[in-house]
């Protein structure tokens, strides 16, 4: 019991057994994993196999079904009261949704609103913080990726891969202690994806605590101090880039991994 | 190029593959002399209906029955514009109460709550099926049903008299009834419809950043169903406009019934029709131009890809 304590007071996502369902299938098969704090863990596994649920669970958008999920000590989506789980109030989920931030493959931009406005959205609305605070800070950050010169523009005049960097930004505006990426570099033309992998890996060197779904095994091997390997709603291996990569242990990631490498 | 501190500098660069990249087949700088196709069928049928329009134009003009000076005499009439203005009011109150109510029956409509689904559904099934003159006459009548109206609660549980149905259910507030909650059933398929038009990923997005419920809904859902919403919308004000002479026949006098009255004195049917049409058709255009408007401004954001691609194939290759 102490050591599961331990693990727990230093991971910054522990699941245990977490599953999830919709409808009558289950797509989650009770999935172990733990996230480091300041660890890049990379997500890799075939298309179905339940990376993007997995993902979208962390961050409360999907409920778990089964299992725990703790993301920096707290249970998500339930509260534990008297022994029993109570689902949370959606204003709590809401809450502790600040925590993590997301980047989708789709980028998911605000397109009625100016890049700076995207930026400013949640930090002046959802945290409340005063305009004149957060305007600067949305500009550094936008200098950070890269991209300090347009802040006025509206996301559909940009590049895909500016988007994305944008969609980086406006994650980090909020402060999370943990960025999550849902294969941010599959909807960008092979030119642009560079770009956005560059970001992420400076973001990595900052000691963000990352968890990325990604095909761009280059980048898991390089920024990735982790490497899980999912297949059909299971964890099948996991473990340092070297090891999965060079010396993978399982038949269905030899599979995997001969037909992508 | 980004720059962000490093605190891992001793990891290798990233090198990531280079996939070809496919090259613009558009490179053609030729520029040959064209002649254009000609469309003999279609000039013909255009001169025919310059003819025709020309004709009808000269008969208007010109046919005395459709007394024109009539017309001049009483385009202003204080009766006329009282009237246009009442019409304008009760569109603009109409209207209001059929957005407001259309909204909350459209989020009912999107519900989780099967309960809210239905009845919003139901409702919309009912306004939308029976024809809003009838609901018209059906709530000026409505102290035939319930003479006195009263505050409280339904199977014959106690409550406040309010007041007799007859005084409170005046003309005006049957027509405001009738008009705004048949519109509330349109507006709340408009608004469905433009909410269910905004990507799931917006959801996802919003709420990933913390915002949930009404924040979701005001700042980043609505504001995306606008672009969607609005060119309906502007119809529905429009046939609003238009739809408010029904009122006529509950003697409250709007724009058609002050001319009626006019006509019913003086017997000058066409010519007052006329003055109460030039009337509509004004407000409609204004309507009209200011609909243009909005449906610009919430296109921010949206209409920029599209107007490029537009623009692409018919630019010259230099
Ligand atoms: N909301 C949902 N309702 C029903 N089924 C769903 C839902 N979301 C995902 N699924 C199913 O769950 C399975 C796993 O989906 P998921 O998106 O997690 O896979 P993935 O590993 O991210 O795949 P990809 O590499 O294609 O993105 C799929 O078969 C999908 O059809
Ligand atoms: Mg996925």
């Amino acid at each position: 019991m102490a050591t599961q304590k331990g693990i727990m007071n230093t991971a910054m996502v522990q699941a245990i057994g977490v599953r999830k369902q919709f409808g009558s299938t289950e797509i989650l098969k009770g999935i172990d994993l733990t996230v480091e704090r300041g660890s890049v863990t990379c997500l890799i596994g075939p298309s179905g196999s339940g990376k993007t649920t997995f993902l979208r669970c962390i961050n409360h958008l999907e409920k778990v079904s089964a299992g725990r999920l703790y993301v920096d000590q707290e249970l998500v989506g339930y509260e534990e009261r008297n022994g029993l789980l109570h689902e949370k109030k959606e204003k709590d989920t809401a809450r502790a949704r600040m925590s993590a931030g997301m980047v989708f493959q789709r980028f998911n931009l605000f397109p009625h609103m100016t890049v700076l406005e995207n930026i400013i959205e949640a930090p002046t609305r959802v945290a409340g913080r005063p305009k004149r605070d957060v305007i600067p800070e949305a500009q550094k950050l936008l200098e950070r990726v890269g991209l300090g010169d347009r802040g006025m523009a509206y996301p559909q005049e940009l590049s895909g891969g500016q988007q994305q960097r944008i969609a980086i930004a406006r994650a980090l505006a909020m402060k999370p202690k943990l960025m999550l990426f849902d294969e941010p570099t599959s909807a960008l033309d092979p030119e642009l994806v560079g770009e956005v992998l560059e970001v992420m890996q400076a973001l990595a060197e900052t000691g963000m605590t990352m968890v990325v779904v990604t095909h761009e095994l280059g980048f898991a091997r390089q920024v990735g101090d982790h490497v899980v390997f999912m297949d059909a709603g299971v964890v099948v291996e996991s473990g340092s880039p070297d090891d999965v990569f060079n010396s993978p242990q399982h038949a269905r990631t030899q599979a995997f991994l001969s037909k992508v490498l | 190029m980004p720059a962000l501190t490093s605190r891992r500098d001793e990891r290798p660069n990233v090198t990531f593959v280079n996939r070809s990249v496919e090259t613009d087949a558009l490179t053609s700088s030729q520029s040959d002399p064209v002649v254009p196709l000609r469309h003999p069928v279609r000039l013909a049928i255009a001169i025919v209906l310059v003819i025709v329009a020309a004709g009808v134009a000269w008969d208007v003009a010109m046919n005395r029955g459709y007394r024109w000076d009539v017309v001049a005499q009483y385009v202003f009439a204080p009766r006329i514009i009282s009237g246009a203005a009442l019409t304008v009011g009760l569109t603009i109150v109409a209207m209001a109460i059929g957005i407001v109510f259309g909204t909350i029956l459209a989020i009912m409509r999107l519900s989780a709550n099967p309960i809210f689904r239905v009845i919003a559904g139901a409702y919309v099934w009912f306004f939308r099926g029976t024809p809003v003159l009838v609901q018209l006459i059906f709530w000026y009548n409505i102290a035939a049903l319930y003479p006195v109206i009263v505050l409280g609660l339904p199977f014959g549980g106690p409550g406040i008299v309010i007041g007799s149905a007859n005084v409170l259910i005046a003309p005006i507030t049957a027509a405001l009834l009738g008009l705004s909650l048949n519109e509330a059933a349109y507006m709340a398929e408009i608004i469905r419809s433009g909410i269910g038009a905004v990507d799931r990923g917006q959801y996802d997005a919003a709420r990933a950043l913390g915002m949930n419920g009404r924040l979701l809904m005001s700042r980043i859902v609505l504001p995306q169903a606008m672009r969607v919403v609005i060119p309906p919308t502007g119809n529905e004000i429009i046939s609003m406009l238009k739809g408010t002479s029904l009122v006529s026949v509950l003697a409250i006098s709007d724009l058609l019934y002050s001319a009626q009255i006019i006509y019913a004195a003086n017997y000058q049917i066409i010519p007052l029709l006329i003055v109460a049409s030039l009337w509509y058709l004004a407000m409609t255009s204004v309507l009209s131009f200011f609909q243009g408007k909005l449906e610009r401004r919430y296109g921010r954001g949206f209409d920029v890809r599209t107007s490029r691609s537009r623009r692409w194939p018919l630019r010259k290759a230099s």
